[in-house]
């Protein structure tokens, strides 16, 4: 009778298990399909060259996946956004190591970078393209200077944040320089780095299609300023969407990443 | 104590916070003198803030005394701190684990920085872990620990280095009364059991009578009160006579 009772509970569960899962992916794609019907809707009432047809703009995504000589526009900026944000993440680790350790280096520095916060994407470009000559340089520059700032002050304040009382307990055993930065300095810092790296990606992605658009000859901002000089809205869109897709996989990796390495933090903590 | 059995030496230490040559410093530490010998347990006694957890970190290596000279086996444990790599433990008030390290990890954590090989790091934090009762435990992480059970991981990690030395600041004061005594009991044994040299700094009158085989009360700023050995043939008449010496000490 009790087995019995036993057997059914996890039939019965099944069921709402499903349902959870349902309402939560019909949750997340409502909106879209929405948006979508009422864009699809208006395709019927205005010309293509404002509202083009979502099977014209899908058509237009996969010809940019099928053909290399413009995929290769697309590898190109997901290239030059990787790269931007790796060189930012370096410099920007050295300097909070420094500003950390230094509080004359702190005080130097903290007025600089809130003053490179506050310039904009724009005037890098300009900066970029009267100070080099190679495309490339010019986009790795606009990209390292507009997101050095937020890197910096981020693993700033996560190198400041950690507990003292752990690493009190770590420099207890008397570690090496190695030792306390692996055992201790990265897994406290992992968090925040994880956070940091999701809010520049966004910023990154914005960013080189404004450097692209100004100063390149190839990538999705070259890309987007041609539809944009033949009023092609739908190739427009499909480049769009490329990136878009691209911060999608990306934020996607971030997120597994987190709930690999946070596995031991409780539920409640991961819910909140 | 004679200086040459002293495995913990203080000589005229003093300890104050705040800027150098600033007039309001705040003496933590005065001109404090203390040995200990090897394999005593001396349970350091005073009230909330005459400076039992300053004299602890000095000891410990993570404070520079102001002035005056600390020696811990024969080095000076601040500026030659790599040279007591493995050689001094700490169970710390609250039990510090590392949020994102197993229960067995823990545990390993002090064998990592000793370089120790893996297996035998492994081995030994489970036996350490087993000695202690979390046998099952060991894949869990602090979270879905209880209290006890992570100041059981946190005595299991300072024993598994086999430190000579063990530093203990209130570690059972966070603990419900039963569970803190239980505790307290296991220590001792351990301590005994595995020839340590322990100070155990406490606020509690019963735990310092109950662990320290000498029991040192600290006046405010931190300086010997008095300074009194016991043994296992103290009487409760005895204890009780001690008890109310420190209590009028404490209240002075």
């Amino acid at each position: 009778m009790t087995m019995a009772r036993e057997q059914e509970q996890p039939a019965s569960g099944a069921p709402n298990w499903s349902m959870a899962v349902g309402r939560r992916v019909l949750t997340y794609v409502l909106p879209f399909v929405v948006l979508a019907t009422l864009w699809q809707t208006a395709s019927l009432f205005f010309p293509p060259f404002l509202f083009p047809s979502l099977v014209d703009v899908f058509r237009r995504c996969i010809d940019i996946l099928l053909s290399w000589s413009q995929l290769s526009d697309v590898l190109a900026t997901v290239g030059r956004i990787l790269a931007g944000l790796a060189g930012a993440f370096i410099i920007g680790v050295l300097l909070a190591v420094l500003m950390v350790r230094s509080r004359v280096v702190n005080e130097f520095l903290s007025p600089i970078l809130t003053l490179f916060q506050g310039i904009p994407a724009l005037s890098w470009v300009v900066f970029a393209i009267i100070w080099f000559h190679g495309i490339e340089p010019r986009i790795f520059f606009i990209m390292v200077m507009t997101t050095l700032p937020a890197f910096t002050f981020q693993v700033l304040a996560a190198l400041q944040g950690m507990a003292r009382d752990l690493t009190e307990m770590v420099m207890s055993f008397r570690p090496s320089r190695l030792q306390l930065f692996r055992v201790l300095i990265v897994p406290a810092i992992l968090p925040d780095i994880l956070t940091a790296w999701k809010v520049n990606l966004g910023n990154a992605s914005r960013v080189v299609v404004v450097a692209e658009l100004v100063g390149a000859t190839g990538g999705v901002g070259y890309e987007l300023l041609q539809q944009q000089q033949v009023f092609d809205m739908a190739g427009a869109l499909a480049w769009t969407l490329q990136l878009v897709i691209f911060v999608l996989i990306a934020q996607g990796v971030l997120s597994l990443i987190e709930s690999i390495a946070f596995r031991y933090r409780a539920v409640s903590e991961r819910t909140l | 104590m004679t200086a040459s059995a002293a495995i913990i030496s203080l000589a005229s230490v003093s300890k104050s916070f705040g800027k150098r040559g600033a007039a309001s410093n705040f003496l933590a530490v005065d001109r404090l003198s203390l040995d200990v010998g090897q394999g005593q347990m001396l349970a350091l006694l005073g009230k909330t803030g005459c400076g039992k957890s300053t004299i602890f970190n000095m000891i410990a290596g993570l404070t520079e005394p102001t002035a005056g000279a600390v020696m811990v086996d024969g080095c000076d444990p601040f500026r030659e701190f790599d040279s007591l790599r493995g050689k001094i433990a700490i169970v710390f008030q609250n039990d510090r684990l590392l949020p994102w390290r197993s229960a067995l990890q823990n545990v390993e954590l002090g064998l990592e920085m000793l370089q120790v090989a893996r297996e035998q790091r492994r081995a030994t934090a489970l036996r350490w872990l087993t000695t202690l009762g979390l046998r099952g435990h060991e894949h869990d992480y602090p979270h879905a620990l209880s209290g006890g059970m992570r100041q059981r991981v946190s005595i299991a990690r300072a024993f598994a280095t086999d430190a000579n030395i063990l530093l203990c600041d209130e570690p059972f004061s966070a603990l419900d009364e039963m569970t803190g005594r239980a505790l307290r009991a296991e220590f001792v044994r351990l301590v005994k059991e595995n020839g340590k040299t322990a100070v155990f700094v406490t606020h509690s009158i019963n735990e310092a009578l109950e662990i320290g085989d000498r029991i040192v009360v600290l006046k405010r700023p931190a300086n010997i009160a008095f300074d009194l050995p016991l043994s296992g043939a103290t009487s409760d008449t005895e204890k009780e006579t001690i008890r109310g010496r420190i209590q009028s000490v404490l209240a002075a």
